[in-house]
């Protein structure tokens, strides 16, 4: 029967070629826009550490002066020094890791390159295995080594592609700022989107290409990159001097494996800012915060407005093309009222005459869908040609594919319904008489 | 022309007229709202930074190796950059107008005030009114003897030593009016942290923050006399005649290297093109939602070509009873024009109320303005001559049945 009907829809569908291909076209365009958009949208509210997120906390506590506070005020996203240390050397959590973000100098042995500036992470020992980083040769360092300060990098694969042509460098030197570093890892492509674990340097395609010890960094005056946020009489420092102790420039993740240790963590956050009080550092009653990486990604509005809007607006449109198919698919199985009224009185059911022209609308949206792809793909080339951080992101992964697919079929048969039950409505005899 | 026949007739057709108007709703609402976000972008775009735009330079330079003292190296790169031909002044600045990166301060009027008045950016660097063309309204630029290093200030900051903090600074004429509406701003204080008071000295005409993300803020603007090492989040600021910057660029990056081989060049670029990377995602929704107005208007008027036609091939015979009847071309023509203009009428109505309804959805969650009544006659206009156009095809191809047609088939 199906064959038979599909038949039916496509002698139709021929018939009138240019409204066919009207119909296609509004699918779509109205496919092609909004998958667009929703890839992009995608793509920039995923999970960028999937797996594991659940179990990566950002903690928060409050250390600033009494001035300019207020009940349910959020603390500082970031840590000062002090409470990052204290923290770090409390071990409460399963990981933890201390961070912020920097660019350093890299001073090639070989003479055929210049020196040139790279992104750098200086952070604590516990970030590689709590983030879960693939490493293709070697691995990070320990945490003994922060306390060395030991002058141990680890390098990305592109940089190792760049100065070794990708051979394993672990054992090699690298010399960095006017000082030589071993490298003791080298990561495989590891580059999550959202940056989740330093939103300050961009949120979105930023990937580090060295990683060193904190203490080293700081040991060293290496240059620091990000936000600086200062109370009282702190100063943001600059060049070779660090923050004041009135001001908070640091992230700190921690890894709790269940609820209960998160829930215990909170509290602990909670006992050492009451403990800080006591001692006079802080001013503030305990406010504290714990939110894992999608909560905290939320909580900082990641994804920008303007892709929401272009969300939106792609919809909107989308729903006007079909409306504007359904107006013409209406017109159209009513313009054939006369041929359905003869198979009506041949025979066929109300179900029968239903189920051929919602085949007839489902044809369309096979092929507007097909179309909606390719102006979805297109549309992804657009956005990748313009110059903001996320658009070398937008490509289409096979979970989109199928979703455009769906998307369109369903639209069209649900843009089917109307027209083909109102169509089926037709009295036959009615029909039969102005023949 | 006599709408009632074409009320009733448009009432046997129900279902498929309201599609229409449906349709001509959405697509107007939909319209109204986009060009009110581009005229939105297009005046962000257009934001005045109070700065001569087509004759600034920046660069910003690295040392691999920190060697030597940082002032002094940028009194040598200042010096440096002075001999190039065709630079006619240069400063080294801690931030630049939308160059994003930025210093801000929160400002108190009262040292014992509980919550700041309001957060300004800080510029520091000597030279910096004249090089970038900003204009001093009232009082005097800053002078050489105001200045205080950074390192020396820092130090100040933390021992509560205020001798050796500045003392004076500029602001422009809209944080001017903030802070003291209707008065005279000069010899006023201004307090950055409870121990530092400076004195405002002159008034700016207008100087735009590096992350002027909020029109209402963006003039928020303090200078201050503090002079920078060398540091590779700093920049050089170099004026030239607008005809001569790609040469000055190019000349007074030779110069810096030429005077130190070993350190890496990381910013190099015309203020034309630091406006253009700041605003480019304003520009690219702007060109978006150009298309998607173009797109739901092609749409729009093919739905109403595909009907119009469908309705026409109907009615063939109904018209040429009319013609045989005594009918002209021109009222057959005027009749489905006529019909459009009614529907659209109608869908324009409904597209008003969707208009608003979409705009306070905008409103409360992308922190829009309301849109301005201004917007809806675009949207109406735009969809009767829409209409219209797409009409005239099949409406002209009706008025050409020939009479004879109803003799047909009878």
């Amino acid at each position: 029967m199906f064959a038979y009907y599909l038949d039916l829809a496509l002698r139709s569908l021929k018939r009138n070629k240019a409204l066919t291909a009207l119909m296609v076209l509004a699918i779509a365009l109205g496919i092609g826009a909004s998958m667009t958009t929703l890839t992009v949208l995608h793509v920039l509210s995923g999970d960028p550490l999937p797996g594991r997120s659940g179990e990566i906390y950002y903690p928060q506590v409050d250390p600033q002066d009494i001035r300019g506070m207020y009940p349910s005020k959020e603390p500082p996203k970031q840590l000062t020094l002090i409470d990052g240390m204290n923290l770090l050397h409390a071990k409460r959590a399963d990981r933890q890791a201390l961070m912020t973000g920097g660019d350093v100098p890299i001073q090639p042995q070989q003479s055929a390159l210049d020196p040139f500036y790279v992104e750098a992470r200086y952070t604590t020992a516990d970030f590689f295995p709590m983030f879960g980083t693939p490493f293709l040769y070697g691995h990070g360092w320990n945490a003994a080594d922060d306390e060395a300060k030991a002058r141990d990098v680890v390098i990305s694969r592109k940089l190792n592609q760049k100065l070794y042509g990708g051979a394993n460098s672990v054992g090699r030197t690298l010399r960095m700022a006017g000082t030589t570093f071993q490298i003791v890892g080298v990561l495989d492509r590891w580059q999550p989107n959202p940056h989740f674990y330093d939103l300050n340097t961009g949120s979105y395609a930023y990937g580090e290409q060295v990683f060193l010890p904190l203490q080293t960094m700081m040991d060293l005056h290496l240059d620091r990159n990000g936000s600086t946020d200062c109370w009282g009489n702190g100063g943001g420092g600059t060049g070779t001097i660090l923050p004041s102790a009135t001001c908070v420039w640091l992230q700190f993740w921690v890894q709790l494996d269940n609820p209960l240790k998160a829930a215990a963590y909170k509290q602990f956050l909670v006992h050492y800012s009451e403990d800080q009080k006591a001692l006079g550092r802080y001013q503030r009653a305990p406010n504290v915060r714990l939110r894992n990486v999608m909560q905290w990604l939320d909580h900082n509005g990641v994804v920008p407005d303007d892709v929401r809007l272009q969300t939106w607006l792609a919809f909107g449109f989308l729903v006007v093309c079909l409306v504007n198919t359904v107006g013409l698919m209406l017109a159209k199985f009513l313009r054939r009222a006369s041929e359905l009224g003869v198979r009506r009185a041949l025979g066929a059911s109300r179900q029968a005459l239903f189920a051929q022209l919602l085949v007839e609308s489902g044809v369309i949206g096979l092929v507007g869908g097909l179309g909606g792809m390719l102006l979805a793909m297109f549309g992804l080339w657009l956005v990748r040609q313009r110059s903001s951080d996320y658009a070398a992101l937008a490509h289409l992964d096979p979970s989109m594919l199928l979703t455009t697919f769906l998307l369109a079929l369903c639209a069209t048969l649900l843009a089917g319904l109307l027209p083909a039950w109102r169509a089926c409505q037709i009295t036959p005899a009615l029909q039969l008489k102005t023949l | 022309m006599d709408i009632l026949p074409i009320l009733s007739t448009l009432r046997r057709h129900k279902l498929t007229a309201w599609l229409l108007i449906l349709e001509i709703a959405l697509t107007c609402a939909i319209v109204c709202n986009a060009v009110f976000l581009i005229g939105q972008r297009l005046q962000r775009m257009d934001m005045p930074s109070g700065v001569a735009e087509h004759e600034l330079l920046q660069i910003q330079v690295a040392d691999v190796v920190k060697n030597g003292n940082p002032y002094a190296r940028v009194q040598e790169d200042l010096a440096v950059l002075r001999q190039v031909p065709g630079v006619q002044s240069v400063a080294f600045s801690n931030q630049v107008p939308f160059g994003a990166s930025s210093s801000n301060g929160n400002v108190l009027l009262d040292p014992n005030q509980p919550q700041r008045t309001l957060n300004a950016t800080t510029y520091f660097g000597e030279n910096l009114v004249p090089t970038m063309g900003t204009r001093l309204v009232a009082g005097r630029d800053l002078r050489p003897d105001d200045f205080v290093d950074v390192d020396t200030a820092l130090k100040g900051l933390r021992n509560g030593d205020s001798k050796s903090l500045p003392h004076v600074t500029l602001i422009t004429r809209t944080l001017a009016e903030r802070l003291w509406p209707g008065q005279n701003p000069l010899g006023r204080l201004i307090y950055l942290t409870p121990t530092v008071g400076l004195r405002v000295v002159g008034v700016l005409a207008s100087l735009v923050r590096p992350n002027a993300y909020d029109a209402a803020t963006a003039q928020y603007t303090m200078v201050i006399p503090l002079r920078m090492g060398a540091d590779k989040g700093m920049s050089y600021v170099i004026r030239t005649l607008p005809q001569d910057r790609a040469r000055v660029l190019a000349a007074s990056l030779a110069a810096l290297k030429k005077a130190d081989p070993q350190r890496v060049v990381t910013t190099q670029r015309t203020f034309d093109e630091v406006r253009r990377r700041f605003f480019r995602d304003d520009r690219a929704m702007a060109g978006m939602l150009v298309g998607v107005i173009a797109a739901l208007l092609i749409v729009t008027a093919l739905g109403i070509v595909g009907l119009a036609s469908f309705w026409v091939a109907q009615r063939r015979r109904t018209i040429g009873v009319r013609r045989a009847l005594g009918a002209t071309r021109a009222n057959i023509l005027h009749y489905f024009q006529t019909e459009n203009f009614v529907l659209a009428t109608l869908g324009i109505a409904l597209g008003m109320v969707l208009a608003y309804g979409i705009n306070l959805f905008l409103m409360t969650h992308y922190e829009l303005p309301r849109l301005p009544a201004v917007y809806f006659p675009v949207g109406a206009v735009a969809l009767w001559l829409i209409g219209q156009l797409a009409v005239l095809g099949p409406a002209l191809r009706a008025a050409a049945v020939p009479p004879v047609v109803a003799t047909r088939s009878v």
